[in-house]
């Protein structure tokens, strides 16, 4: 019997792929630049991280809640927020911006 | 049993370990740590020996990063490090202090924050920022920041703290309730008249006196003082000092009556040495005079300054005065301030300077 989409919570189903920092990756040891993961939103995506890599959502997001200023997230090339979905296969950068001195 | 001593420095790109044996004539260098974020405020715990540093990265926020192994590894947490959904976030930790089993964190926009499990979790002390004064208070030239915690040694409900620009305060009931502390401390940059407010003023730094808990030295933007009574009331003794504008002030590890500053020559004067000739200075008799201390400093052409957490003292005899300045080289003195020598250069800006003593 087919499985009722509606029934089924996004995250179970949808995979992505995601391209961390390499300075980010640091702070964390075992974690990975390159990560495929299921998440149906940038949130979900965020809460993922912290699951696997306790304390990463911190270095990522603020307690707004956002995305830090200086963090950028593209989702297929376009610029995202929290509650940015994310399609099946989509394609993400987590980015650090020019900054510093 | 041997000891060595560790300067530990918070600079504005990473954290590095100076240490020596107890003669303190010869240094070695360790660091970067800490990914070279921004180190606000690098902190040991002689008891347990472990050393905690407090800051905040553009691109990540703010952590308290931890080393068990005098620096050797290190690891960071923020977990708990919030205030409620909605609020300003945090962007950085600025000063952190051990007590026995409790770990304090000041933070900026200014509120306290304590942990119970070492720096792994932790939890807001909301008292602070129910204060009445709160929708009044203002940032500093570094923002809003509290950057100055003051631990009862023999009573875990006392503490001070200090927020610039909003004062001194204090609780006696582990931080539920805060009173205002600036009884006698000037604000010289509000309207003639108004310069002995309750609360506003610009404090910088404060330390405890040796052995003294009731005695309190105070670095304001306006001013140095001392207090006999907790801070219920300050006296100025900024009277035989070449200005009343610096930044940060070192107890005696051991006499309450000597303590150090560095005075600069004003807020709008650049914030260099006077007359850029370095010198630190030092009082035996708890303020009434001062002497400068300028052997082995540069007198000629020091236009750095000394930023509020960047001076310490160490727990040996005679005991040692230590110093960072805004161009990087740390400055030590084995004697109790009467000669000084670089024992690092060139590092990048020094934001803070503590010292933990440790078995060799």
């Amino acid at each position: 019997m087919p499985k009722d989409s509606r029934h089924t919570r996004p995250s179970q189903t949808v995979a992505i792929t995601v391209r961390l920092p390499g300075v980010l990756v640091d702070l964390f040891p075992g974690s990975t630049r390159s990560v495929t993961m299921p998440a149906s939103t940038v949130d979900e995506m965020m809460d993922e991280f912290d699951r696997r890599w306790p304390g990463m959502r911190d270095r990522l997001c603020d307690s707004t809640p956002a995305i830090r200023k200086h963090i950028n997230v593209f989702v297929d090339g376009e610029r995202a927020r929290l509650d940015t979905p994310l399609e099946p296969g989509a394609k993400v950068f987590v980015i650090i911006a020019i900054s510093g001195g | 049993m041997a000891k060595n001593v560790l300067v530990l420095i918070g600079t504005r790109k990473g954290a590095f370990i100076l240490e020596s044996d107890s003669k303190r004539k010869s240094w070695g260098l360790k660091g970067p740590f800490c990914a070279t974020w921004p180190m606000n405020h690098l902190v040991g715990n002689p008891t347990t020996g472990t050393i905690y540093g407090g800051g905040g990265n553009e691109w990540f926020g703010p952590a308290v990063w931890k080393s068990t192994d005098l620096g050797e590894s290190w690891t960071h947490s923020s977990k708990g490090l919030a205030y409620e959904r909605g609020a300003e976030p945090i962007t950085a930790v600025w000063s952190v202090a051990p007590n026995n089993g409790i770990l304090y964190a000041g933070v900026q926009p200014a509120g306290l924050f304590r942990s119970d499990d070492r720096g792994e979790t932790w939890q807001h002390v909301e008292g602070l920022r129910k204060h009445p004064s709160r929708p009044q208070w203002s940032p500093g030239n570094a923002g809003l920041i509290l950057h100055s915690m003051v631990l009862h040694p023999n009573d875990e409900n006392q503490m001070w703290i200090g927020i610039s620009a909003a004062g001194v305060f204090y609780t006696s009931d582990r931080g539920k309730t805060w009173e205002a502390r600036n009884k006698g401390t000037r604000a010289d940059f509000l309207p003639e008249g108004e310069n002995y407010p309750e609360f506003g003023q610009c404090v910088h730094n404060f330390v405890m006196a040796a052995g003294k808990p009731d005695r309190l030295y105070q670095q304001n933007h306006c001013g140095m003082y001392r207090s006999d009574d907790g801070g219920k009331s300050w006296q100025s003794i900024e009277q035989g000092l070449p200005s009343s504008f610096g930044f940060p002030v070192a107890a005696h590890s051991s006499n309450p009556d000597t303590v150090f500053m560095i005075p600069l020559n004003g807020d709008t004067a650049g914030r260099y040495m006077p007359d850029a000739k370095a010198a630190v200075w030092r009082t035996r008799d708890a303020g009434k005079t001062w002497q400068d201390l300028r052997e082995g400093l540069p007198q000629q052409n020091a236009y750095f300054g000394v930023l509020r957490q960047a001076m310490a003292t160490d727990r040996l005899e005679p005991g040692g005065v230590y110093f960072g300045t805004s161009s990087g080289t740390v400055f030590a003195s084995a004697n109790e301030g009467d000669s000084f020598a670089p024992i690092a250069e060139h590092l990048p800006v020094i934001t803070s300077v503590e010292t933990m003593v440790v078995e060799g």
